[in-house]
């Protein structure tokens, strides 16, 4: 597939955006339990904001794929069958939920709904919040499944898509977290900088699960299938249009097997090892620098990622393109 | 229920892109159009286009078999790139089984050619709706063109007539006795999404030459006398045979 | 009913027009619909008989052609003081334009007519430019046809009467066996198409012998690859092998050929290897049918067609001690040689397939006869209840006959056709009015020199027929009166002329200079011709005086091709949409087995710009010079315009004949002849542009033998004679030439640098000779042959500005075994030299595995010059595409028959394109990655259409509202 950089953008952005969202609100629940002291001050409000202006570049840039902007809103219509519909419905509840979330915690306005003496789980920034929790799931549930359905893109159509995406977007978003809390809350810096690595760490595992898994693909479609005819030796000698069309735009990476290559180990020492070594400096030194740098090369290591994971999918419609 | 595809007689296409550009020009000033081309005029020029043909060899020299296959939309029975879509611009029709594009839903975001297996959907670059085969459905019940017309362009001018067009359910069809008894074949059965476009295989007509065939009774060469004779002057049985 | 929408039914601004098509030389009916003007479809016309409603990709396209910017709109001259070449033009008025012409025509032709030269391309009005330069008074006039497939008309009709192409064909309808050599796609296109997959739908049998399995071979159910040049030496072994099994039909060739007629063996006598004549005359008879048979139950010679039983083989003594052979014989013993293991050695063939092959044909021609129950007469007035046939067919392009053994391979072809009795029978060759004609047709060229006078039309036909030596346009040296060297004992039966040699020739001032070359829709710059580099420099290069070598350049077009740069004058052409035409029994017509029919373009568009169609060129030209055909004595002009022109002409004051055939007479009651129909345009208009002539059952076969066809065709004036057309087994009109080779034939003889040339190549009998090209270069260091192909989506170098079309061949390849690129050590898809002893290209290479491996090959005319036709200066077309034409020399290098003589046939002077031996190498490291040659830019002229950076394009206003694609 050709890696269409609009959606490279939506989907780290919104991520990283999600991830950083969930940081807060595991940050509340753990403080809600008295495991931790809550933040003072507008440390919520601020995050959150930045949280949602993660969102809404991602949306800007998912605009940036679209034909035609100004129907988007069209794009709700079939959320029953299409995945991408979902995305487009969980994507605003989320980023309204969020948009809440940091309102509430800004104005200070936190009644408790079941009682001033109940639980702080009954607060309402904390139910809210909760809600935001199953959107931000949801939206990476959606956005990894419009890929991981596709079922005959095989490097795409396995459990690991969506939890991939979901890895990511949380290790990226407690990165941040953890990079913005250097500066604004500096004694939860350890609770992120430690869940930070482990997520980096758990996405690693699964990245390389799918990583692995790709290389043993067994594509079911092969020319003879493509065409019909069965033979060992088939060999394309025009494609119907020798100045190109969409289908040699769309489904090709354009590059070579060596620059597919190294972008996988770009990401891979970009995404996991630099990330998690800088963390772990950064913790260790006090640094807000290194561990704005970790998250910095994180976030370019996903770019790398994410056109690798487009890259890499080899559509079956290819084979009736053998002479790009 | 009816469901309108294309037949296609790979034993009989000589590859004349005939199909392809009386698509196109039916369909850019139809109802699907216009079908944008860009750098019309220059390098790589490139366009939208419904259908293609495209060129294999299939063995080694000299069992070489060249094999013209053009490509368009299969309309599919359970087409992938309608339930992706997030408009609902993408849809099969309940009558005819024909798949669509409502160009005035679509919003260009490509989503159903990545679901399409066959590559069978291009976005219109200047329009930026997503274009594809609608079996010239403009063309088939259009009452004011006569009834043999009221077929897809490509199908009313293919020279070797390789493109039949009809209703794939209906068991006495031209399309389904062709399918049947001519072996046609879906493309990627795989992925079951059960297209409604078959292919018809090569098929050889080979000659048997029995020996005694050439071996005639009125050879013309007997009455020219230029059969072989033989010699009465050689040496013969009873020359040395002692009965 | 000529549509069948009526007006009611269709939508407002929508009108619906039949014409013929032009995006080939197809001609097929076309109904081309519009809206608000412009065009919105073009469907192939379901009402016309040659392409029964289908059309093809470049039909489809025509589109993409009208409205191309390439289109020319204006009349040009060149500026004052701009080279040729640098295409720098001023608008002109088509006034000045004609008074240009007329001026300097005016003054050639009534000092040396021979000094104007009329050549043209694909042009479908040959019978009008052959006119025109007829009254001119000048010879120097051709089409196409030398550098086309002359050989394959000369080679057929000088030995059955009829061709393949516009003049017969193989009759698929009822063939069971169908062998095709070489054959492009675009001739009769369209009807081959429907045809070829019919018979393989009916079941027939389908071989393809051809180096390249691409187009309608890729469909046979067996390619036989073999090499370039040798198709000759393979057709002769099936002949010997189907000779040597008695598979021949020896009743066909007995009563309709002269394969029985004697022939003279004594080497002594004049006569020698010409055929035995019987002492009584047919008093006066022209043709004197007075061949002679040897008897074989009685032992002596007697006159053919008589109830003798004739020997085919043996020799035989005449009573005055002739030795004689009847024609068969010899033909026995020329092949007995040409055994299919030394087939094999030349073609690549296996032996066992080639007699397999002739088996094939042999048994299936043998037992699988055809028996129609038609009744009909033959020429010697007997009865037969039947029409039977023989259901093997042939087809052929240029894969024989573009090469300078072309002649020969096709004579060797019709007899293997005429041996399997299948000439006009069902299921084999059938014929197409006005054909067959006699062997050869009546048509003569002036014979001398002094027939070309001032203003006076020729005396004789600019092209023609010649039947022996005395034929010829020598003079009295015997030396050529044409420009290209036609009819001279160089290329005597050059029928078609030899326009690849005309600007090489009128460079070199050999055999004279001229003064203005018209030029009309031939692209003489670029893929026209061979040599291309070369004669773009003639076409630019100045005497000592710094006068251009060739004086006055006229070209007309409709498009910026590379010729339009070489213009000293450059007048736009209509495209076929915009222009009436005939399609003429006078010329090519697109006549069916069952009879004559022609056709007519009437248009469907206004002319663009100022584009003229070049018929009212000629007419208007013809008028203003006071031609006789086009003025009344007292130098008034006769006609109009050129559909007044159609309407009013007639061959000779009262004949009856002109251009069309149909809705003849006075009120349109009569075809073929009558007196002109002032509404026959409307007539033809209402019938689908097209009129078609059934003839009756019993005329429908047989027809070179036919005595009520033959009487019919006589009526109408198709053909002079009723005398039957026997097969010519054994051409006398070769041996004729032979004998003045060797001094033995009263009349013209050969100057004597050429006595052995034409004493070896005008053998009365087919035989195989190494192409003269590969004769003449080494071989050791060219080994591989180098062709083209004609791809289906493109008309030679016409479409490459037309939008759709060349998104599908933007720029070719040179394929090739993948065995060739391990040889010379290169990979698929790397940039190559491909080299011949006159030049080099450098070009993308492709592997295949469908081309023979001693073969290279590509698709023609895809290559452009750099700005030519309007495309941006990095289009496809001239940075990755290329001409093969760069490695191919229009001359053979000086050997022993002379220092100039054409890359041709020796017989026919077909231009012998694919003759050209080359070798291949990897382009070194480091070099540019663009097709060489280049050539400078060539800028647009004044008045092309802008270019367009992308299309959308819609015919007409959209309507309101469109629903379909709607959900609902």
């Amino acid at each position: 597939m050709h890696p269409a950089f609009s959606v490279i953008f939506l989907t780290t952005l919104i991520g990283a955006g999600q991830g950083l969202f969930l940081a807060l609100m595991t940050v509340q629940a753990y403080a809600d339990i008295g495991a931790l002291a809550l933040p003072e001050g507008s440390y919520f409000g601020t995050n959150s904001m930045i949280a949602l202006a993660l969102l809404v570049a991602g949306l800007i840039a998912s605009f940036f794929h679209l034909g035609h902007p100004e129907r988007a809103w069209r794009s709700a219509a079939m959320w029953r069958t299409s995945w991408l519909s979902r995305e487009v419905i969980a994507l605003p509840i989320f980023m309204g939920l969020v948009f809440v979330y940091g309102l509430l915690h800004y104005l200070g306005y936190n009644p408790n709904l079941f009682g001033e003496n109940a639980p702080p789980q009954g607060e309402l920034t904390y139910l809210v919040g909760l809600l935001g929790v199953v959107a931000a799931f949801a939206l990476f549930i959606c956005t990894g499944m419009i890929y991981g359905c596709l079922k005959f893109l095989q490097e795409w159509n396995t459990p690991l898509t969506p939890i991939n995406y979901t890895l990511f977007g949380i290790a990226s978003g407690f990165t941040l977290a953890t990079a913005l809390t250097a500066w604004m809350a500096p004694t939860l810096v350890n609770f992120y900088g430690g869940w930070a690595i482990a997520f980096t760490v758990l996405a690693f595992i699964t990245r390389s699960a799918s990583l692995i898994r790709n290389q043993r693909i067994k594509h079911r479609s092969t020319l003879a299938t493509a065409i019909g005819v069965r033979h060992a030796q088939i060999q394309q000698k025009a494609q119907g249009a020798m100045g190109g069309s969409f289908n040699t735009r769309e489904f090709f990476h354009g590059k070579t097997a060596a620059f597919l290559k190294s972008i996988k180990w770009v990401f891979l020492v970009l995404v996991f090892p630099v990330p998690v070594l800088l963390l772990a400096l950064g913790l260790q030194n006090n640094s807000a620098t290194l561990l704005g740098l970790a998250f910095a090369i994180q976030y370019v290591g996903l770019l790398a990622e994410r056109w690798f994971f487009f890259a890499q999918a080899k559509h079956p419609q290819n084979l009736y393109y053998q002479t790009i | 229920m009816t469901q309108l595809a294309l037949v296609i007689d790979l034993n009989v296409c000589v590859g004349c892109h005939a199909c392809v550009t009386n698509c196109k020009q039916w369909n850019t000033s139809g109802e699907a159009g216009p079908l944008v081309d860009e750098n019309p005029y220059g390098k790589d020029p490139t366009g939208t286009f419904f259908n293609r043909v495209q060129t294999f060899e299939v063995g080694e020299f000299p069992h070489t078999e060249t094999v013209h296959f053009p490509k368009s939309c299969l309309h599919c029975e359970d087409p992938p790139c309608v339930p992706v879509c997030p408009t609902g611009a993408s849809y099969k029709r309940e009558e005819d089984g024909i798949v669509l594009v409502d160009y005035d839903k679509c919003i260009g975001c490509k989503y159903c050619a990545w679901a399409c297996p066959y590559g069978a959907r291009e976005i219109d670059e200047k329009q930026k709706v997503m274009k594809k085969c609608t079996l010239c459905v403009d063309r088939i019940y259009d009452e004011s063109l006569p009834e043999p017309e009221r077929k897809p362009a490509c199908v009313l001018a293919c020279p070797t007539s390789a493109r039949l067009f009809g209703d794939v359910h209906d068991p006495e069809s031209e399309v389904s006795i062709a399918i049947r008894e001519q072996g046609g074949y879906p493309l990627m059965p795989e992925w079951g999404t059960q297209p409604s476009n078959h292919y018809l295989p090569r098929r050889k007509t080979k000659m048997k030459i029995h020996k005694d065939e050439l071996v005639r009774v009125d050879n013309p060469l007997k009455k020219d006398g230029h059969l072989p004779k033989v010699d009465e002057n050689e040496s013969f049985l009873e020359d040395s045979a002692s009965w | 009913m000529s549509n069948n929408n009526t007006a009611s039914t269709l939508e407002k601004g929508v009108e619906v027009k039949n014409t013929t098509c032009y995006m080939c030389a197809c001609r097929c009916g076309i109904r081309v619909t519009l809206r608000d003007g412009e065009i919105r479809y073009i469907q192939g016309n379901p009402d016309h008989p040659l392409n029964k409603g289908v059309i093809c990709a470049k039909g489809s396209s025509g589109i993409m052609k009208q409205y191309s910017p390439a289109r020319l709109t204006k009349p040009l001259k060149r500026r004052e003081g701009a080279e040729r070449g640098a295409a720098d033009f001023e608008v002109i008025s088509w006034d000045e334009a004609f008074d240009i012409m007329e001026t300097r025509l005016r003054h050639l032709r009534a000092t040396d007519p021979k000094k104007f030269a009329l050549f043209t391309g694909r042009d479908q009005m040959q019978a009008l430019t052959g006119l025109f330069a007829k009254n001119f008074g000048t010879p120097n006039y051709a089409a196409h046809g030398g550098f086309c497939s002359v050989n394959m008309a000369a080679g057929m009709i000088y030995t059955i009467g009829g061709s393949f192409w516009e003049f017969g064909g193989p009759d698929l309808e009822r063939s069971k066996l169908f062998i095709m050599f070489g054959t492009a796609e675009d001739h009769h296109s369209n009807p081959l198409k429907i045809e070829l997959a019919n018979f393989k739908r009916n079941g027939g049998r389908f071989i393809s012998i051809n180096p390249i399995r691409t187009g309608y071979s890729a469909i046979a159910d067996e390619w036989v690859p073999i090499k370039p040049g040798t198709d000759g030496a393979l057709i002769l072994a099936i002949i010997h092998e189907i000779i040597k099994t008695g598979l021949y039909d020896r009743d066909f060739l007995t009563q309709y050929s002269n394969a029985a007629q004697l022939v003279n063996q004594d080497p002594d006598s004049d006569d020698f290897g010409m055929l035995v004549r019987g002492l009584e005359f047919d008093e006066g008879k022209i043709h004197p049918h007075d061949e002679m048979w040897w008897d074989r139950k009685n032992g002596k010679a007697v006159q053919t067609h008589t109830e003798a039983e004739p020997a085919l083989m043996g020799e035989f003594t005449l009573e005055d001690g002739t030795p004689v052979k009847p024609s068969f014989q010899l033909l026995v013993e020329r092949v007995k040689d040409y055994t299919p293991e030394w087939a094999e050695d030349i073609t690549g063939v296996p032996a066992e397939t080639i007699r397999r092959l002739a088996h094939e044909m042999g048994i299936t021609a043998r037992d699988e006869k055809i028996e129609l129950p038609i009744a009909w007469t033959d020429a010697w007035g007997k009865e037969h209840e039947s029409v039977t046939g023989n259901p093997v067919s042939f087809h052929a392009m240029r894969g024989l006959a573009a090469h300078s053994n072309g002649f020969q391979s096709i004579r060797a072809l019709s007899i293997l056709m005429s041996i399997l009795g299948t000439i006009d029978r069902p299921g084999g060759f059938r014929h197409k009015a006005p054909f067959p004609r006699p062997i050869p047709p009546c048509p003569k060229t002036p014979n001398n020199a002094q027939d070309i006078k001032p203003n006076t039309p020729l005396a004789g036909m600019p092209l023609g027929w010649p039947a022996d030596p005395n034929d010829l346009f020598v003079d009295d040296d015997g030396e050529a009166v044409r420009l290209d060297k036609a009819f001279s004992w160089e290329y005597p039966l050059s029928v078609h002329g030899m326009m690849h040699n005309a600007i090489t020739n009128a460079w070199r001032g050999d055999p004279y200079h001229i003064d203005t070359l018209m030029i009309f829709m031939a692209n003489m710059a670029w893929n026209s011709t061979m040599n291309t580099v070369e004669v773009r420099k003639m076409l630019n290069d100045k005497d000592e005086n710094g006068e251009y070598k060739i004086p006055f350049i006229i070209v007309c077009d409709a498009f910026q091709s590379e010729m339009v740069a070489f213009a000293d004058l450059v007048l736009p052409d209509t495209t076929y949409l915009e222009r009436h035409d005939v399609m003429s029994m006078l010329d090519r017509p697109i006549s069916e087995f069952d009879g004559p029919a022609d056709s007519v373009r009437i248009p469907v568009l206004p002319p663009t710009g100022e584009c003229k169609p070049f018929q009212e060129v000629l007419i208007e030209l013809g008028s203003r010079l006071g031609f006789p055909a086009f003025t009344h004595p007292d130098g008034t002009r006769k006609f109009r315009d050129y559909p007044d022109f159609i309407t009013n002409f007639e061959t000779e004051p009262g004949s009856g004949i002109g251009f069309l055939a149909g809705w003849r007479g006075k009120g349109g009651e009569k075809s073929l002849r009558g007196e002109p129909n002032p509404k026959q345009w409307e007539m033809y208009e209402k019938n689908n542009c097209v009129f078609h002539y059934e003839l009756p059952k019993s005329y429908q076969y047989m027809r070179n033998w036919n005595q009520g066809y033959l009487e019919w065709a006589q009526y109408h004036r198709l053909t002079r004679y009723t005398d039957p057309i026997n097969i010519h087994i054994y051409s006398e009109v070769l041996q004729k030439f032979r004998l003045a080779a060797q001094g033995k034939y009263g009349g013209k003889q050969p100057p004597d640098r050429l006595r052995e040339r034409i004493e070896t190549y005008f053998d009365p009998l087919p035989f195989y000779y190494e192409p003269l090209e590969g004769q003449l270069s080494d071989k050791h260091k060219y080994p591989l042959n180098a062709v083209t192909q004609r791809p289906m989506a493109m008309y030679h170098s016409w479409d490459s500005q037309n939008a759709w079309l060349r998104q599908i061949h933007a720029h070719n390849y040179l394929y090739m075994s993948p065995k060739v690129g391990a040889a010379g050590g290169f990979d698929d898809g790397d940039w190559v030299w491909v080299e011949s002893m006159h030049g080099k290209v450098r070009c993308l290479c492709r592997f295949s595995e469908a081309v023979e491996p001693g073969t290279v090959w590509t698709w023609n005319a895809i290559g452009k010059a750099r700005g030519a036709w309007n495309l941006t200066p990095d289009a496809n077309e001239s940075q990755q595409g290329f001409l093969l034409n760069h490695l191919i020399s229009e001359e053979l290098p000086a050997h022993g028959h002379g220092e100039h003589l054409s890359n041709s046939d020796p017989i026919t002077g077909q231009a012998a394109w694919y003759d050209v031996q080359v070798r291949v190498y990897k382009a070194a490291p480091g070099e540019k990655e663009e097709s060489s040659p280049q050539f400078d830019n060539m800028l647009p002229v004044p008045g092309q259409p802008e270019r367009k950076s992308w299309l959308a394009y819609f015919a007409g206003k959209r309507p309101g509202k469109l629903n379909i694609g709607k959900r609902k």
